[in-house]
């Protein structure tokens, strides 16, 4: 509005457009709510009322939804209505999901406030800043029409005679008409932050926020992965296959050796190295397992099921392969918890049970244990919990005292042909 | 020290990308009297090699180059595709069934070993290994079939567990003398629990040397 073109920019012209418009919508909107309180009134006597109010009170919903479609004539940045999603398809979530969120109470809120506060301020204005300067301005008009071409009313208060004198009122209206754009821009500038206030929280900053934050936790936890692999591929070709040579030479050292203490020292020698191997091996199984890239999540939670001491069905069906980082989040969910299964759960029956169905991966852990464990007591769920959330997977955990626990993981993911991912 | 007693001299091809383990594998093969024919570092190679020498036996790490995922179990998953017949001995740093079953699935099921490759250590029981293999027998690495055991499943829910523990010898590619020594108990009472195992996991009566090797692979699955 500080800038010099404003006057004959279309700015003025929203601006007037969008308080017309909303003083005739509000006028609306007055109209349907009097009527529909009116019937729901009357019909509440003989109870059908009920329901119709729970239908009222979902009515700020699209006189909210015209609101924002109407910001669009004061900003060019679109206004997102804040509703969640339902849970499920279907009227009953959808009803339920929207009664129980504040916004839709808000909305009606705002669509009260409109119809009985706002659009006669919309109207006033309008009237004021355009009506008046326009009626100044058709002085002339009037004159000519009206008057006969002998005299005119000004405002119905003053009265013109002349020629001249009509043709300066109406300059004299044109500068008004210039100076009442500022005024009908202030107004409907007011209005629609207003109205943006109370339908579009200002949020959308935020929202960047939130995503950026998002996706650098997403690379972060792309990068830890990455970091897993450069030390499995490491240790795998550098440690591991020292100390398999070590042994092979003292293996061989062994057959030449002959009976006595050395060859006694030898053996022992050995026999560390074979153990050095064998940790070296679970380690690197820890930090990546190698079965999870050549063969996918299903043969990666076949073999972790393998090593864990309580014995364990797997159920887990995949036609194809998930996203790496999918596979990944889940083949670790599933090691913690089976590692908890192990050491907290007393279980003595485990199973393994998912799938992949409308566009999403489940993974179900259930164990016959004792329960009551608790993702906040540093179980290291947490953690996993957080892992999951990058991905736009839920965690859940139901674990009664006394069990039964049962975990269940999802990720939003698609497969993709083992063929097509190793290209 | 003549370490291999059994026969023959056996003609190796060997894939091994650690130039540190090819050359100790060589050493270690020469002195027990066999022959590496070839010895190469890549999974494309492998199998020239194997064209070119026709050798006795394969000796081949699962992770090799260009990709170091698991093509060295796949070149030899090619190999006895074309030649279903020919012995293959994988040594593997892995103790994931999923190799073992994708090798063993391969050619006939005959003449196969997986291993680790902490095994050529333990050189007796790795040369033993060879020469089992190289003779047309199924070895699976013991760490492999321990792991198993912890498993219990359908079908070998229904095998008593001193059939699972023969079942188990037979995976590391024992003969029914060996395991009947380990046990400590008859040949005649090995010959009981084979047959009742065969019997219960269902296996066709055809040759005799197969079956254990489809028993193998039940086990492996399950």
């Amino acid at each position: 509005m500080s800038r010099p073109g404003f006057v004959l920019s279309a700015w003025p012209w929203r601006s007037a457009a969008y308080l017309l418009t909303g003083a005739v919508a509000g006028v609306l909107t007055l109209v349907v709510i009097v009527v529909v309180a009116a019937v729901c009134g009357a019909l509440t006597l003989v109870v059908v009322g009920l329901p119709l109010l729970v239908v009222a009170a979902l009515g700020g919903i699209p006189v909210a939804g015209m609101e924002r479609r109407r910001l669009r004539l004061m900003h060019r940045a679109p206004a997102a209505g804040r509703h969640q999603v339902p849970p499920e398809p279907g009227l009953r979530s959808w009803l339920t999901t929207r009664l129980r969120e504040h916004m839709t109470w808000r909305e009606l809120g705002y669509a009260l406030l409109f119809a009985v506060l706002l659009w006669p301020v919309d109207a006033a204005a309008v009237v004021v800043a355009l009506f008046l300067p326009l009626s100044v301005v058709a002085t002339p008009l009037l004159m000519a029409t009206v008057g006969g071409g002998h005299e005119a009313k000004v405002l119905k208060q003053w009265t013109v005679t002349s020629w001249p004198t009509a043709y300066a009122v109406a300059v004299l209206g044109l500068l008004l008409l210039a100076l009442c754009a500022y005024v009908l821009g202030a107004a409907a500038g007011a209005r629609a932050g207003l109205t943006r206030l109370l339908l579009a929280p200002p949020e959308g900053e935020l929202d960047a926020k939130v995503v950026e934050l998002a996706r650098s936790r997403a690379r972060l936890v792309d990068a830890f992965e990455s970091e897993r692999r450069r030390i499995e591929r490491d240790l795998h070709d550098g440690a591991q296959q020292r100390l398999v040579a070590l042994s092979m030479t003292l293996g061989l050292a062994r057959l030449d050796a002959p009976p006595g203490p050395l060859a006694d020292q030898l053996a022992k020698a050995h026999g560390e190295a074979g153990a050095a191997l064998a940790e070296l091996r679970e380690l690197i199984q820890d930090i990546y397992p190698k079965v999870l890239t050549d063969y996918g999540l299903e043969a990666a939670v076949a073999d972790a099921a393998d090593r864990c001491t309580v014995p364990v069905d797997v159920a887990l069906r995949l036609p194809d392969r998930a996203p790496r980082s999918v596979e990944s989040a889940a083949y670790f969910v599933v090691c913690e918890a089976l590692a908890n299964i192990e050491k907290h759960s007393g279980a003595t029956r485990a199973r393994i049970s998912g799938g992949h169905r409308a566009g999403r991966l489940h993974l179900e852990l259930h164990d016959d244990g004792r329960g009551g464990a608790d993702p906040a007591a540093g179980s290291g769920l947490t953690g996993l919990a957080d892992r999951v959330s990058v991905l736009d997977g839920r965690l859940a955990l139901t674990s009664p005292p006394g069990g039964p626990t049962l975990l269940r993981v999802e990720f939003p993911c698609e497969l993709t042909r083992a063929a097509d991912r190793s290209a | 020290m003549r370490v291999d007693q059994g026969g023959r001299p056996l003609r190796v091809v060997l894939a091994e990308d650690s130039v540190l383990l090819r050359e100790g594998l060589i050493g270690l093969l020469a002195r027990c009297g066999h022959e590496v024919v070839a010895a190469v570092g890549d999974a494309r190679a492998l199998v020239t090699a194997v064209e070119e020498h026709a050798p006795d036996i394969v000796v081949t790490d699962v992770r090799m180059p260009p990709g170091f995922q698991d093509e060295g179990l796949h070149a030899a998953v090619r190999l006895r595709e074309r030649r279903p017949a020919l012995p293959v001995l994988v040594l593997s740093q892995y103790v994931q069934r999923s190799y073992a079953a994708e090798l063993l699935d391969s050619g006939d099921g005959t003449g196969i070993g997986y291993l680790l490759k902490d095994r050529v250590g333990q050189v007796e029981e790795f040369v033993e290994a060879l020469r089992k293999v190289a003779d047309g027998g199924t070895v699976v690495d013991p760490e492999v079939v321990r792991q198993l055991l912890r498993r219990r499943r359908d079908p070998l829910e229904q095998l008593t567990p001193r059939e699972r523990e023969v079942l188990a010898l037979i995976a590391e590619g024992k003969s029914n003398g060996a395991i009947a020594r380990e046990l400590v108990v008859s040949d005649a009472a090995v010959g009981k629990h084979i047959g009742n195992i065969l019997t219960k996991l269902d296996l066709p009566q055809t040759d005799e040397t197969h079956r254990r090797v489809l028993a193998v692979l039940t086990y492996l699955r399950a």
